[in-house]
């Protein structure tokens, strides 16, 4: 499964490095690990995970997500107080230090996935675009797993 | 006559002050009181509540007890912390192995708006099929949740929608209804399983009485 992404990973970006290779930043984001569960139909939200490298020598900061399997796709954090409960709201930009990874994972950082287009089908994948402050863009095919998936290996 | 009044007024004031400082004392202090307050949840046998299960059986505090229990909170449009919660349980509980069966495993919606009880059927179907979903009225939902001294709250989104807070807890019952501990969200599998045993080994010490 890791290698069939990275291999999706390097073929995506490809294109896009040979034409940005002169901007800095989000050009050197490398996207690793992507998953998500399948859906009940399209009425309930999705949630993506992945984890997002910067092996530049630069700061970059995620704006925001794109995709065309939901017409409101969104970072979130879900937090969970002293009292045990958890809450979950936009996460808003996210800077990422050089050589830094930020992890995307259950009960943290999720790609929300809102007002679904089409069901998310476990086995499927679908095109998740990650936008950065620069104007740059990654975009990572992310594997649906089941909906008891609990991590990328599922 | 109006001294008289006033006199019956005051008697009645008593009355009800009286009555008051009763409720008072039998509520925190008396019989009313089976465990003092301090945040634990109250044992499964001082609960009062009624929902139905994923398969439309009517079920309530009474229907766990004679089998250690582990119950927890959430709704079928939470798209992080529920499923995971549920994944996660499904681990312990394969884990578990046969031991499993002896358990009641229970996920109550907070959400009863949009989780029917057909949601509930179709949602933990996907998962271990020890876990059972329970639903109900709000007002319901609002009873037990208070008596396993959990919250939850409404909460609208970006999107026009609205998602719940809610505690993610999972509460550990013994086979007597008793309190026993929580698992916290995300604490690993390695704490887990040993504290479902623990809840479960309670009910043997019982037996073994
Ligand atoms: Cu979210």
């Amino acid at each position: 499964m890791k290698y069939t992404i990275h291999a999706t990973c390097s073929v995506l970006m490809l294109p896009f490095m040979l034409a940005t290779s002169a901007m800095a930043g989000s050009a050197d984001v490398v996207v690793e690990n992507a998953w998500a569960r399948a859906s009940i139909g399209t009425s309930r939200p999705g949630a993506a995970y992945m984890e997002v490298h910067n092996a530049g020598d630069e700061p970059v900061t995620l704006t925001g997500l794109r995709t065309d399997l939901a017409m409101m796709p969104e970072v979130h954090r879900t937090a969970t107080d002293e009292q045990g409960v958890s809450s979950m709201s936009p996460a808003g930009q996210i800077v990422i230090a050089p050589g830094e990874t930020v992890a995307f994972e259950p009960g943290g950082l999720h790609a929300m996935l809102m007002q679904l287009q089409r069901p998310m089908e476990e086995g499927e994948t679908f095109p998740l675009t990650l936008t950065f402050s620069d104007g740059g863009e990654t975009t990572v095919e992310v594997p649906i797993l089941g909906i008891a998936a609990r991590g990328p290996e599922d | 006559m109006q001294s008289r009044s006033v006199l019956g007024y005051g008697a009645a004031a008593l009355g009800v002050l009286g009555l008051a400082l009763f409720v008072g004392w039998w509520q925190v202090d008396g019989p009313g009181a089976p465990v003092p307050d301090d945040g634990r949840p109250l044992p499964l046998t001082a609960m009062e509540f009624d929902l139905t299960d994923h398969e439309g059986r009517p079920v309530g505090p009474d229907t766990l007890v004679g089998a250690p229990s582990m119950v927890f909170f959430g709704f079928t449009y939470c798209p992080d912390v529920c499923p995971t919660t549920l994944a996660d349980i499904s681990g312990w509980l394969d884990a578990l192995g046969g031991d499993a069966e002896q358990l009641n495993v229970v996920f109550i919606t907070v959400d009863p708006e949009r989780d029917n009880v057909d949601a509930m059927a179709e949602y933990v179907g996907y998962f271990h099929q020890a876990i059972r979903g329970w639903t109900g009225p709000e007002q319901q939902i609002a009873l037990a949740v208070e008596g396993f001294r959990a919250t939850y709250e409404k909460v609208p989104t970006d999107s026009g929608d609205y998602t719940m807070n809610h505690t993610a807890s999972v509460f550990l019952f013994d086979a007597e209804g008793r309190f026993v501990t929580t698992i916290d969200y995300h604490e690993p599998r390695e704490f887990a399983v040993p504290k479902l045993r623990r809840a479960m080994n309670e009910k043997d010490a019982e037996g073994a009485t």
